[in-house]
């Protein structure tokens, strides 16, 4: 029904299940590192907190383009780590892991800076409270640490989230522009407006873009609300 | 409690040294701001790593930095009151309470949710949010989830100090119904003589980040008098009373006091400032005051200008406060006999 309203083809609708599917594994696989980093710059003593701090940040301020190109020297055939990745047949270049791990790195910073806001709110007393009230470590972490920065994390896996169904510039590097295997919505939009004819079919996708950006907001802005209720 | 501390502690330009050991059940740290009472109470818990040193409680060494033991704060078994409560928001009283209990050990649990939910009065708040509580009853689910966790030393740093006097008296008849009721070694750290002599029978006192003494809680609260300013205060735990036309008889000892403040509970807490009681060598013939109680020297404290006699009215003492050339003109010695006048407004009721 949608298709015949909004006059997608397949190829439209491909690309947009790939951009929900990339943003769902973009957030859910960067979530815990999201986590443990913020934790890490929130918690930790290290000495080295403002060096580990700028290199998360980075690709808040790099173009999306020079990470990409980054991640493509990385995980290239002659890169760092694609000769050894490839001797276990795993593949990034052209891939859909290569959007995946794309849209991860440029999200990564907006997500741990919603993450550490909350943190930052928790009476660290509290922490020691549930010490020395027996739990361990790893307890006080699930147990309140966890909960305490509950909202954070979501609006961090928001942000992400969002940030994944607009990523453009690192994907098409890393991922390339492959209809069915890495062209997301904005890849699309893209390969349109490059077409003759190709706006009407362009603005559809805007349209959906919005529609599944608003969508994104307002389920989180409900679950927000429901766990301060608690 | 069996409690013995040797340890040594630099932070910033701070150094905090103490070598202890205690045996009373009830004992106090005792200092003003700065003295390193909390250092020495997040030095105990675990909370804070000690330079050097060692720390042992009932046999068992929680620290000891040549051996390089060093217990975690879950391993130590030293439960911690703060300041402010410090309760988890997320959850609700009933699981703040027993969040230290689950994590005790079976064997390890001597007291019943049960039984001390209703010492401390908090079946009414179990269900509610953290957030709906008033300032005495987060201090009361405090002190509740803490004793739940069964440690074998309490710790409560100013427990009382954000309170308002009133629920600060109101809070102390729960506080010393659980150390009777459930028998737990405490170390109470405050900087407030009278909470001090209200929960503890010795005091350790800290000055600038070292033991400067240590002594009986009631002889503190004597040398306070020699020091100036307040003066010593008689506190009088006074039960229920009896109408006496429109004033009031408490039982006290053997006799009976009349005062002007009714009490409305078992426990009824009363403040009589030393400077209040007058002294008379013989009954006097007619007096505005209604009490007159004989009682007897046990013994005269105090410098410059200010006199402690201490009173032995049947079987109760009083200090009264004087200056010394009335001990002269009466003659006060130990073993005098003397009639001790008070008014009945000169008692206060604290909470």
């Amino acid at each position: 029904m949608m298709e015949s309203f909004l006059h997608l083809s397949s190829q439209d609708t491909h690309a947009i299940w790939l951009s929900i599917k990339v943003a769902c594994a973009a957030t859910l696989i960067a979530s815990p590192f999201g986590f443990a980093a913020a934790y890490l710059l929130v918690f930790s003593k290290l000495p080295a907190k403002p060096l580990i701090e700028g290199v998360i940040n980075l690709p808040l301020v790099l173009p999306p383009v020079v990470v990409g190109y980054l991640l493509l020297l990385f995980f290239g055939q002659s890169g760092t780590l694609g000769p050894f990745l490839s001797r276990f047949d795993i593949r990034i270049i052209f891939t859909l892991s290569g959007a995946i791990l794309a849209s991860a790195v440029v999200g990564f910073p907006l997500m741990v800076r919603a993450i550490r806001i909350g943190m930052e709110g928790i009476d660290r007393n509290c922490l020691q409270a549930a010490r020395t009230l027996g739990a361990g470590w790893w307890d006080t972490l699930f147990t309140i640490t966890l909960p305490l920065s509950g909202r954070a994390v979501l609006a961090g896996m928001t942000l992400m989230f969002a940030r994944s169904l607009g990523e453009f510039g690192a994907t098409i590097i890393l991922a390339g522009n492959i209809p069915g295997v890495t062209q997301t919505i904005p890849l699309a939009i893209y390969e349109y407006t490059n077409t003759p004819g190709g706006d009407r079919m362009a603005l559809n996708l805007c349209l959906v873009s919005i529609v599944l950006s608003f969508a994104v907001l307002l389920l989180s802005e409900a679950v927000g609300r429901s766990l301060k209720k608690r | 409690m069996d409690l013995e501390v040797d340890v040594e502690k630099q932070h910033g330009d701070f150094h905090f040294a103490a070598a202890f050991s205690l045996t009373q059940r009830r004992c106090g740290i005792f200092g003003p701001s700065g003295s390193g009472k909390s250092t020495l109470m997040h030095i105990l818990a675990g909370l804070l790593k000690p330079d050097r040193g060692t720390i042992r409680l009932a046999g068992q060494t929680l620290f000891d930095s040549a051996a390089g033991i060093n217990n975690p704060p879950e391993k130590r078994r030293i439960g911690v009151v703060f300041q402010h409560s410090h309760l988890f928001p997320h959850i609700s009283v009933q699981r703040n309470l027993l969040y230290g209990w689950q994590r005790t050990a079976p064997a390890e649990r001597r007291i019943s949710p049960e039984a001390l939910i209703e010492v401390l009065g908090l079946r009414p708040l179990l269900k509610r949010g953290v957030n709906r509580l008033s300032g005495g009853e987060r201090q009361r689910v405090a002190l509740g989830r803490t004793v739940l966790a069964c440690p074998h030393l309490i710790l409560m740093d100013e427990p009382l100090t954000g309170l308002d006097e009133e629920l600060k008296h109101q809070i102390i008849p729960y506080l010393k119904r659980v150390f009777q009721e459930f028998d737990i070694p405490l170390l109470f750290i405050s900087h407030s003589l009278r909470e001090m002599r209200l929960m503890t029978e010795e005091v350790l006192v800290f000055r600038q980040g070292a033991l400067e003494g240590r002594m009986l809680t009631e002889e503190l609260a004597r040398n306070s008098m020699a020091a100036g300013g307040e003066g010593y205060a008689n506190l009088l735990e006074l039960g229920r009373p009896r109408a006496v036309g429109d004033l009031w008889a408490y039982a006290w000892g053997n006799t009976e006091l009349i005062l002007t403040d009714p009490g409305d509970s078992d426990e009824n807490l009363f403040k009589l400032d030393a400077r209040d009681i007058v002294l008379f060598k013989n009954h006097p013939q007619a007096t505005s005051a209604r009490n007159l109680l004989t009682c007897k020297v046990v013994s005269l404290f105090g410098v410059n200008n200010r006199v402690g006699v201490e009173l032995l009215c049947g079987d109760r003492h009083l200090i009264a406060q004087i200056v010394p050339e009335s001990v002269r003109e009466m003659e006060i010695v130990e073993g005098s006999e003397l009639i001790a006048v008070i008014k009945a407004s000169s008692f206060r009721k604290l909470g």
